[in-house]
């Protein structure tokens, strides 16, 4: 066994994290509105998020509609249809996933399953939420302007993004869209600055950096990555509001729209989508990779083992959240951009699957010879692994350059990233729920309705995406508000008709699964401070649900890593990481 | 998008080097027991990591601006932006309050309090004149028919002189509240930390305001033409 | 128990809906049989390791499912295994990549016997034009158009006069000529795209971007658009017609010429910018 002082760090003399000072509320508005209290912010923001997720589905609905019964509802426009799908997929992407993950789970488990107090600037973090809650009020607000929200596309390409082609292009739409943007990325900053530095500086002690749950691992890169990242679509969204409001040509080339000579001139709508990019790429891991540490976390919890693979877990995050910035112009194979790009980025692309496809691996090694307890998060965990390995491997023919020639725009594209980046999120974040739930309110969901919400999302969720990759195959492209029978050989009309029924059940089923949030505040079985029997910090708080500051008088040691399930010799099948243990003799190779 | 995947491999390169020290390839499970080692990154505050941190954010917003210009220029209609002396002025103020606000520091370590206070004044006071002076710039370039849509040059030229002010009023604000704790003098350590910081804050962005200024006047792809020669 | 047969009922589910679906891509028009046997050849090792994945997770779930007194294994890591895996990942993504990446490099070069076809995009319409008895296209911008002009060919460049254009109608080709289609958009971006011919590209207002196939059978092939254009852009439409060479030849002698279009008037040139 290899002991603690061989570590070369060893030698540095023994240093208290100092405590910080927390911000005691005084009044009722301090304490339940503008609260500095970071798992109050975290369930601000995931209200938040769930709330406008809510919008997105609704608006999933109404496309669906659209798509699967085609001339019945004459109130969906083909203008109604790209205002649909616009906002749809803006929600979702970045107001629902990005916010739930950083500004949810981050706020909720950083400090807790590092052993903090709190956020370490909780000031900026209660700003973050009050800015995010802003930049949402203003997304919301442009469903109320003349002209209605951009239907531009989530990827708001311009020049049609801002003309009047376009639902909302000359209208407010376009422009609250990107003001709303620009306030997201000031608010995600404040929050974003307080978890990678929480990580960095209020880890309590013992917790270095190979001690900590995979989950913290993900959400913290996913953080780095997207500090990173966003300036790209911030960059974008600014210079779009000169073009838009104030006539210069950033991306605006000469025009001639509708035989009208637009004053524009010598601008390139390229330079737009490689921003965007540069933003939009990082963006699909920003939600991946909070989604694959939580997924470890709840495979070894409820499968009583540790993950498989730790190491390599860890590394994996990090290369994957390095390299997914050299890869955004696979989005851009047929944009025009110099051919020769695609080699390069082809190349890379297929080369960031390695390391993905490992993390798949361990997920389900972990699982061999483990003790599987089936509950409702293990089992979210394995509809994620299922759904995330069928849209991983699809995007292996999107990533190479000319397989994706034929593919790209087409209803492929769109079942391959509601697949990989839609459907497997958010199984884990239900997984996620399900699973921190108990401590957060110290009772249990209640299980027969986590039962029906689960089967009916999996298989619903499945039974939308994957036949959907066969209607892309056939050729149909995306964002065609009608497929009419004219222009393909084999009709999908039928298809399109199943998968909207199945929509339509999916969307349904969420709604059993809030109530069952509401229900089991009050009628939940009592959970108890560790009904999961788990290692990690955040369930052994003395308290549950955890106070204002966490831990009690002293902050906890931390004695091991956050997986030390089944020890060989150990009397119960886990072991909490502040607990000093019974010194066992692990016999394992080294 | 060079510039910017320059300025990533920067930031790679020091988290890479940070990662590496962090025992990475260490077996956790074998390791159990107390780990005696203060857990944060040395002994600096959180406030300091914190603003290296939002630096890197700020380099990564106008690094992507620098990429967005070289995009830009590639096309034909770019033209050399012309701009009026006042900006050497600014540059040169802007210098002086990045150099005084360094005087700070050391007054600061230094305990001498009378030149701490003046230094930061002066500081604060310049910063404001570099200001004033790039709205001169502002109108200059307006009567001189090099108005916002006037050019792509002129127009990164406001954009990116707006944003860069924005980031120096942020930091105008940091530095009265800093001159306001070092007046009533009843936190002195952490004054003397704000002064420090808005030393850093003031050094980065001179270097952002000098880069972007050899960007907009072409400068920048000389030199890397030029390189490209010798190689 | 149930979660196994389930996970097992999805893999033959996902397996046999492949292989009796009757949605599949539509025939191939052009000599990109390669870009499908490529597409092929990914279908088959992902589809190979999607099943091994959820087949191996359906038995975990089975074998290992939570027992009274089951105790669950003790094992950190395996390198032998992580990096057997590691390898035979790679092998896997190295025998998709270098196919892929070998077809790509013939996608880019433009055979040098290709001849030149115009396609401009519009809100929402189609226009073409063929280089005409020079076998070159004239200059053109945006600058130049108007409403006799509406592709705005430059009036100053002789190449041009003899282009034909064709506003509005079908584009047809002869079989079994290479073309590179050069691809301009005066608006919006736009995408031109013939499901048959697999090939597609962007339309760039500002750039002009290219792409090049040769037909292999005749027949009508309804060109749409595939990149978002606004409101019209589900019902940007047209036919590329496919014909033997001397039905093509009898087409061509029937069409107008850029110059033919702007005779009866004076040009007209725009104001320079």
């Amino acid at each position: 066994m290899a002991n603690v002082s061989d570590r070369p760090d060893a030698g540095i003399p023994p240093a208290e994290v100092p405590d910080l000072p927390l911000p005691h509320p005084h009044t009722w508005w301090g304490r339940y509105v503008f609260s500095q209290d970071a798992k109050y912010i975290a369930i601000q923001y995931s209200g938040t998020a769930i709330a406008i997720g809510l919008v997105g589905l609704v608006l999933s609905w109404l496309m669906r509609l659209q798509l699967g019964f085609p001339g019945i509802f004459d109130f969906i426009t083909p203008e109604a249809y790209y205002q649909f799908i616009t906002m749809h997929g803006m929600i979702m992407v970045i107001y629902l996933l990005t916010a739930i993950f950083l500004g949810g789970f981050g706020n909720y488990l950083i400090p807790l399953m590092v052993g903090a107090r709190d956020m370490v600037f909780p000031f900026v973090n209660m700003l973050s939420y009050w800015i995010y809650l802003l930049a949402v009020l203003v997304l919301v607000a442009s469903f109320f302007v003349p002209g209605g929200p951009t239907g531009a596309g989530w990827t708001l390409y311009p020049p049609q993004a801002i003309l009047s082609g376009t639902p909302g292009g000359q209208g407010a739409g376009i422009i609250l869209m990107l003001v709303s943007l620009i306030l997201f990325i000031i608010g995600f900053t404040m929050g974003g600055l307080n978890y990678v530095v929480t990580v960095l500086q209020a880890r309590t002690r013992g917790m270095t950096l190979m001690r900590m749950p995979l989950t913290v691992w993900g959400i913290f890169t996913a953080t780095v990555m997207a500090l990173l990242a966003f300036p790209a679509l911030f960059v974008a969204c600014v210079m779009m509001l000169f073009d838009r409001l104030l006539g210069t040509s950033f991306f605006m080339p000469a025009l001639v729209e509708l035989g009208e000579t637009l004053s524009y001139g010598g601008g390139s709508p390229i330079v737009f989508q490689h921003l965007f990019w540069f933003f939009g790429h990082p963006e699909v891991y920003i939600v991946a990779l909070p989604a694959f540490g939580i997924v470890s976390d709840l495979i070894s919890v409820h499968a009583r083992k540790n993950i498989f693979g730790y190491r390599m877990m860890v590394w994996a995050i990090v290369i994957i959240g390095a390299l997914s910035f050299i890869v955004w112009a696979h989005h851009m194979y047929v944009s025009g951009m110099h051919p020769y790009f695609g080699f390069f980025f082809a190349t890379t692309t297929l080369i960031i699957a390695v390391p993905t496809a490992i993390k798949v691996y361990n997920w389900v090694l972990t699982l061999w010879k483990g003790d599987i307890h089936l509950t409702l998060p293990m089992l979210f965990a394995i509809a994620f692994i299922v759904t995330f390995a069928n849209g991983g491997l699809t995007g292996l023919f999107l990533g190479n350059v000319v397989v994706d020639v034929p593919l790209s725009d087409t209803m492929f594209v769109v079942a391959h990233f509601h697949m990989v980046m839609g459907v497997a999120p958010i199984l884990v974040i239900f997984g996620a729920i399900y699973h921190w739930y108990p401590k957060m309110t110290g009772r249990m969901l209640n299980e027969a309705m986590g039962q029906i919400h689960f089967w009916v999302t999996f298989i619903g969720a499945y039974a939308i995406f994957f036949p959907m990759h066969y209607v892309g195959l056939v050729g149909v492209p995306r964002r065609y508000p009608e497929i009419d029978a004219s222009f393909i050989t084999t009709p999908v009309a039928g298809l399109n008709a199943f998968i909207s029924v199945a929509a339509l059940v999916v969307g349904a089923a969420q709604v059993l699964f809030l109530f069952n949030l509401l229900w089991s505040l009050r009628a939940g079985r009592a959970a108890g401070p560790n009904p999961w029997r788990a290692c990690s910090l955040e369930w052994q708080t003395p308290d549950t649900p955890p106070v204002h500051g966490n831990w009690g008088k002293d902050l906890p040691v931390v004695y091991r890593w956050a997986y030390d399930y089944s020890v060989p010799g150990a009397p119960e099948d886990f072991i909490a990481q502040n607990d000093p243990g019974p010194r066992i003799e692990k016999d394992v190779p080294l | 998008m060079s510039i910017v995947l320059v300025f990533l491999l920067v930031v790679a390169l020091i988290a890479g080097w940070w990662l590496s020290r962090q025992g990475l390839t260490s077996k956790p499970w074998l390791e159990t027991g107390e780990i005696r080692t203060t857990a944060g990154v040395g002994a600096a505050p959180a406030a300091k990591i914190g603003l290296g941190v939002f630096l890197a954010v700020v380099g990564g917003l106008f690094a992507l601006f620098g990429s967005a210009v070289t995009m830009r220029m590639d096309y034909a209609d770019w033209y050399q932006l012309r701009l009026p002396s006042v900006v050497w002025i600014n540059t040169a103020i802007l210098v002086l309050s990045s150099a005084v606000l360094q005087i700070a520091v050391s007054a600061a370590r230094r305990g001498e309090s009378a030149l701490l206070l003046a230094s930061v004044a002066a500081g604060g006071l310049s910063t404001l004149a570099f200001l004033v002076g790039q709205l001169l710039a502002w109108r200059w370039l307006v009567d001189s028919g090099q108005s916002l849509a006037a050019h792509p040059g002129a127009s990164f030229f406001y954009v990116i002189t707006g944003l860069h002010g924005l980031h120096i009023l942020g930091g105008l604000v940091a530095l009265a509240r800093t001159g306001g704790r070092l007046r009533r003098g009843n936190d002195p350590r952490r004054a003397r930390l704000g002064v420090e910081l808005c030393a850093i804050y003031w050094h980065f962005l001179l270097i952002v305001w000098l880069g972007m200024l050899a960007l907009l006047l072409g400068w920048a792809s000389d030199l890397v033409a030029l390189c490209r020669e010798l190689l | 128990m149930i979660v196994a047969l389930i996970l097992l009922l999805l893999v033959l589910g996902s397996v046999i809906f492949h292989l009796v679906s009757p949605w599949w891509w539509t025939p191939i028009a052009s000599n990109w049989a390669y870009i499908d046997s490529t597409l092929v050849v990914t279908f088959w090792i992902t589809g190979i390791v999607f099943a091994a994945v959820v087949l191996f997770l359906a038995y975990c779930v089975y074998r290992f499912r939570h027992q009274p007194g089951r105790k669950a294994d003790y094992e950190p890591e395996n390198k032998r295994l992580e990096v057997w895996l590691t390898v035979a990942t790679s092998i896997g993504v190295a025998a998709m990549l270098a196919p892929g990446l070998i077809v790509w490099k013939q996608f880019v070069t433009v055979p040098s016997e290709a001849t030149e076809v115009e396609v401009v995009g519009q809100q929402w319409s189609w226009s073409y034009r063929l280089p005409g008895a020079d076998g070159k296209l004239g200059a053109s911008g945006v600058n130049w158009i108007s409403a006799d002009n509406p592709l705005g060919v430059s009036p100053h460049d002789s190449n041009g006069a003899d282009d034909v254009i064709v506003e509005g109608g079908d584009l047809h080709l002869p079989i079994g000529k290479p073309v590179k289609v050069v691809l301009r958009s005066v608006d919006v971006l736009h995408d031109f795209y013939v499901p048959e011919f697999r090939a597609k590209m962007d339309m760039v207002p500002g750039t002009v971007t290219y792409f090049w196939f040769t037909p292999i059978r005749t027949g009508e092939f309804e060109v749409l658009c595939a990149e978002l254009c606004g409101t019209g852009h589900a019902f940007m439409r047209s036919y590329v017609q496919v014909q033997e060479q001397a039905e093509y030849d009898a087409w061509l002698g029937e069409q107008v010429t850029f110059a033919s279009l702007q005779r009866p008037r004076p040009v007209r040139v725009a104001a320079e910018p």
